[in-house]
């Protein structure tokens, strides 16, 4: 999906907000309890990682905006809770209207549906049993393609030509994991890009280096 | 969870009140272990984590050697490990080398080395702004590079995560270890700030 999460390069953003001089990780309880909430909920919809990032991705681009870093994750809870029949939809909003004072009826607990999977090994580093297609010092090419779902592949590199840097540890394809569909492990490779193939020659001189999923590349001249 | 230009969302306090009661009410999630959570990244897990590696780099050349070769054991030499950190790159800034890391997909942050990442790393303008115009914006934000500098920027897009290791400062020979972490801060560790001289010395 290309969602309003994949934000590299886009302008008008104005100035970065810097929040001086130590910046907590939390300002206040609701902070706290949605980081905690949000992780917990993972386990509790028995989903991973990668539908957790998908899960926030997919908010409308108005509340991903409007809503904050926590409050975008307190949308993704609400919807990996939801995709599995945890919670109804609309209960979070029932309760907060009832918590109130209004006279609201709340739907009732559906029967969960979690996703039929489970998960290799912890984390997303996995071995894989054959060897990687590309070398460091190869030319590669980004595809250019739009995946219907979850992905890392970034807009501002499709069809951009870059040179293979280093090889990472090979990982579940966060493409289809976050589907349940497959880890789909394969090799990983750190790629570095001139900034006037990514944004044209009056581009500020720079090299941009990006993590790419095997799937994602294509062999360069 | 669709925007409604008809309706005035609900405040998110009052929805994150909500979530929580529910979660409560059905025993889906433990207090216990939400405080656990909340304690670990308030408290043990934050940024002096990654200036301890920084100084140890500092002052131990062979250390410093491991680091850069294996940023994941080398961070575990020193007891950093866990969620957000199972790959860890560590790249080195120079004198004409400086380096800055981002996740422009969200913000992907490396936990154990630096905890939970700050408002300017998790904003959307920092997020789209440092992988187009990354000198113009660390000039902004109080970085100034010369030309002659080369800029590299990390996208975090897989689950490897990149720490920055500055430049030790001019001045700082006769520090111990201990006084040399109390330099080094979060911002330079992500890239966007030197560590700078003590005041006084």
């Amino acid at each position: 999906m290309d969602t309003i999460a994949d934000i590299g390069g886009m302008q008008g953003m104005g100035k970065v907000q810097y929040v001086p001089p130590e910046d907590p990780p939390f300002h206040d309880d609701t902070e706290r309890k949605i980081f905690a909430m949000a992780l917990l909920s993972m386990r509790t919809s028995g989903t991973n990682l990668d539908s957790f990032r998908h899960a926030i991705n997919r908010q409308h681009p108005l509340d991903y905006l409007a809503d904050g870093y926590w409050g975008r994750w307190l949308n993704c809870a609400e919807n990996l809770l939801t995709d599995s029949a945890i919670i109804a939809p609309g209960a979070v909003e029932a309760r907060a209207r009832k918590l109130r004072g209004e006279d609201v009826e709340e739907p009732p607990a559906p029967e969960p549906n979690k996703p039929d999977y489970k998960p290799t090994a912890a984390g997303s580093i996995r071995q894989v049993d054959y060897p990687p297609k590309f070398a460091v010092g190869d030319r590669v090419r980004a595809k250019d393609i739009h995946p219907v779902g979850h992905t890392r592949l970034a807009r501002y590199t499709r069809g951009r030509v870059g040179r293979v840097e280093m090889i990472q540890p090979a990982q579940v394809l966060p493409d289809t994991n976050a589907h349940f569909i497959d880890e789909n492990p394969q090799h990983v490779y750190n790629v570095s890009f001139d900034s006037n193939e990514l944004w044209g020659p009056e581009a500020e001189p720079f090299e941009l280096h990006f993590d790419m999923y095997e799937d994602y590349l294509e062999p360069a001249q | 969870m669709t925007f409604d230009t008809e309706t005035t969302r609900l405040p998110l306090a009052l929805r994150t009140e909500a979530l929580e009661s529910i979660l409560l009410e059905r025993q889906l999630v433990d207090p216990k272990v939400m405080d656990t959570y909340i304690r670990m990244y308030e408290q043990d897990i934050g940024p002096l984590n990654g200036a301890k590696v920084v100084a140890r780099a500092w002052v131990d050349p062979e250390y410093k050697a491991r680091l850069l070769e294996n940023g994941t054991s080398g961070a575990a030499e020193l007891g950093y490990k866990g969620p957000q950190g199972e790959h860890i790159v560590v790249v080195e800034n120079t004198p004409s080398v400086h380096n800055a890391v981002v996740c422009t997909l969200c913000s992907c942050y490396p936990w154990p080395l630096l905890g939970l990442p700050p408002t300017w790393y998790k904003d959307p303008a920092y997020r789209a702004r440092i992988v187009r115009e990354p000198r113009a914006l660390l000039a902004e934000m109080g970085l100034t590079l010369g030309d002659d500098v080369e800029i590299r920027v990390w996208d975090s897009s897989s689950e490897v995560r990149y720490f920055v290791l500055p430049e030790r400062p001019a001045g700082t020979e006769n520090l111990s270890e201990e006084e040399l972490a109390a330099l080094v801060t979060r911002d330079a560790m992500a890239g966007i700030a030197r560590v700078a001289a003590p005041a006084a010395v």
